[in-house]
């Protein structure tokens, strides 16, 4: 097995104190940034982001993807113990997490939380180990034609199977992509959109906006609500982890389902929310019991968040392999990635080895290391919760301009990520997702210039992206995806009009 | 054995009441940013049909690919307001409460003035300005305790970020004046 042995090799990358222990503080950054209200993987990524220029990327990586699997356990700690979702895909968490907190098994469902979360990750892991070797390698062989076929498919599945409303999703994805634009074109060298200023003659940085679209604007919703809040401190003991683990065999259709729909929805841009709903629904309604649902049931632990932590490290496979993320943080990374000096995409596989399977290693290593290290530190964190939201709200506010600075040492920037912050909020609150925005931002110029090379290869024939049996079958398939509802209505009511006769 | 009895109590003064009058609803704000997405996307349009959206030898122009965009995003933003205008679903929901508004506002003018303190004053007296003064005035925390937390955080920020990283900030009057 190739890839087994290079998995070693990367284990041998990682194996030196000084990753080991960047690794603890990623993770211990992680856990608190998903604890604390008003912060979340993506932005806690983005925001830590600047901390990591000065490491070799490799470090910088492991740093990050530790904070990554940090925040994905510490949104589980506070909607056990606190009924209040950390992140959005710990909702269904809180479910039957909370009801258990309250009876007392605050540290059986934390435990639960905990060790489904590793095992949904390693799934997806090993998912990632011996795949994304091979649609890398199979991308080789990709064109310019091939690539923006591929972005076409990303955006339009967006748009066919995303919930929000059709044209908000437009809207977000075209804004994101002409923002993209604005600076120095890569191609011709001319200069657009900037209307004169030198400011934006550096372009829209991908990762200001994420700051100011995630971080500052996740503070002026998180100030609306009520931050009162009651809950169990619990802390777990050894005898607990043990009896849970002993039972974990029962559940193993439940842990399976999960894992399985967690890795196919983290792949397709459903993201983490979506499966982890899902997985709590589909082990909902093939129990046998599904009145005990909701009221303290270990299973509705186990299916969302195995589900949750299998679609977020998924989510990664694409990214490695193609270099299109498959959420809102694998996006980020991908910024990352740039800031560090590598390409995304296929190649990343050929020419930095050392990189890749030091990354998949760590995410092995980072998730048993984060096991261990949420179960014993429990209390610790769900008593961060008692500082109070005045004290922590300015904080991360000077956190965010510290990034967004950092980034480029502009000025200007500061400003720029305080905009973001405020259309953020306004997008929110009206219900123009801003998943499509972020992706559409980061794969704008990859996506321009691919397209604008297939063009100058063919001497301007959009035939050229049906010109194979490759790309023909993946740009039909975006089209497809993007008419998708059209098309699911059509079907729905030819059906609908055959059963009467039928009948 | 866990000790699970033991509560976190956490209270809020300074919540919003629930039953404060709505300030406007998402119909009127949902119009209002398709208006201005609008606008956005005939600027942005106009400036890349300037540019050149047409084809040269070598293949499409710099313009090309953003001036379709534009007409995407000009014409999601136009059914945006039509379907805006006819949602009676947009209309009843409330955009934001006057209370919740003032909260909001709560966080965000002292962080534009923050932001304007960094440009003239530096980051880091920027900060410690923003921590005490929040705490202070917006979170009623005791004075020393304000003033403690601000300095213990900017002070750490200074540290790991100007010494041990070398990611340098915008810095001010007092940085210059103790040599920084």
């Amino acid at each position: 097995m190739e890839a087994f042995g290079l998995l070693m090799h990367g284990f041998a990358v990682l194996l030196t104190w000084k990753t080991l222990l960047l690794m603890m503080i990623g993770l211990v950054l992680g856990i608190f940034v998903g604890v604390l209200p008003g912060l979340g993987g993506p932005n806690g990524v983005a925001i830590l982001l600047p901390l990591t220029f000065t490491m070799d990327p490799t470090s910088a990586i492991v740093m990050l993807s530790c904070i990554y699997w940090g925040a994905l356990f510490g949104g589980a700690i506070t909607s056990i113990l606190f009924n209040i979702p950390g992140e959005a895909w710990s909702v269904a968490t809180t479910f039957d997490g909370y009801p258990m907190a309250q009876q007392g098994r605050a540290a059986e469902a934390l435990t639960a939380a905990f060790t489904s979360s590793f095992i949904g990750s390693l799934v997806a892991v090993m998912l990632i180990t011996f795949l994304a070797p091979m649609i890398s390698s199979f991308a080789l062989k990709f064109g310019p034609p091939e690539f923006f076929a591929v972005y076409l498919l990303t955006f339009c599945s967006f748009v066919g199977l995303g919930r929000e409303a059709k044209h908000k999703t437009v809207i977000s994805m075209s804004l994101g992509l002409l923002l993209a634009g604005v600076g120095m074109d890569t191609v011709s060298g001319q200069l657009r959109m900037t209307f004169g200023s030198a400011e934006l003659l550096r372009g829209v940085n991908f990762l200001v906006a994420v700051i100011g679209l995630f971080g500052i604007s996740e503070i002026l919703l998180t100030m609306e609500e009520r931050l009162a809040l009651r809950g169990h401190a619990a802390g777990i003991s050894l005898r607990v982890v043990l009896s849970v683990w002993r039972d974990l065999p029962k559940y193993w259709v439940t842990l399976l389902r999960s894992s399985f729909i967690g890795c196919w929805l983290g792949i397709t841009p459903g993201g983490a929310i979506a499966a982890s709903f899902m997985g709590y629904n589909l082990a909902k309604r093939f129990s046998k019991d599904q009145d005990s649902f909701g009221k303290g049931r270990i299973e509705g632990v186990f299916a969302p968040e195995t589900a949750a932590h299998a679609s977020g490290t998924s989510a990664l496979l694409p990214m490695l392999a193609l270099g299109i993320p498959g959420s809102g943080t694998a996006a980020i990374l991908l910024g990352g990635l740039m800031v560090w000096g590598l390409n995304p995409g296929p190649l990343l596989f050929v020419e930095h080895k050392d990189f890749v399977w030091g990354l998949i290693a760590s995410m092995y290593l980072g998730n048993v290391v984060g096991l261990v290290l949420v179960l014993t530190t429990v209390p610790i964190f769900a008593s961060i919760l008692r500082v109070p939201f005045a004290a922590v709200a300015p904080m991360i506010v000077v956190s965010c301009a510290i990034g967004a600075y950092a980034i480029q040492n502009a000025m200007f920037d500061i400003w720029l990520m305080l905009g973001f912050g405020v259309v953020g909020y306004v997008f929110k609150k009206i219900g123009i997702p801003l998943a499509p925005f972020t992706l559409a931002l980061v794969l704008g110029n990859r996506a321009e210039d691919a397209f604008r090379l297939s063009m100058i290869g063919s001497g301007g024939d959009l035939k050229v992206f049906w010109s194979n049996g490759l790309v023909g079958s993946i740009t039909t398939l975006a089209f497809i995806l993007l008419f998708w509802p059209v098309i699911d209505r059509v079907f729905g009511g030819v059906s609908r009009m055959m059963k009467p006769k039928a009948a | 054995m866990s000790n699970t009895d033991i509560e976190i109590v956490v209270e809020d003064p300074t919540a919003p009441e629930a039953n404060s009058p709505a300030v406007t609803s998402n119909r009127v704000v949902d119009v209002v940013v398709s208006l201005l997405l609008l606008a956005l996307a005939v600027t942005l349009g106009y400036d890349n049909w300037r540019t050149g959206a047409g084809w040269e030898s070598t293949g499409p122009q710099a313009g090309y690919f953003p001036f379709y965009l534009s007409i995407i995003l000009g014409g999601a933003s136009l059914y945006g307001i039509v379907a805006a205008f006819f949602s009676r679903k947009e209309a009843a929901e409330t955009f934001v409460m006057r209370a919740q508004l003032r909260r909001v506002l709560a966080v965000f003018v002292p962080t534009v003035l923050f932001v304007l303190g960094t440009q003239f004053l530096g980051l880091y007296v920027a900060s410690f300005l923003l921590i005490s003064g929040f705490m202070f005035f917006v979170g009623k925390i005791a004075w020393w305790k304000s003033l403690l937390t601000a300095f213990v955080f900017t002070a750490a920020m200074f540290i790991v970020f100007d010494v041990a990283f070398d990611v340098i900030m915008p810095k001010g009057p007092l940085e210059a004046a103790l040599g920084r």
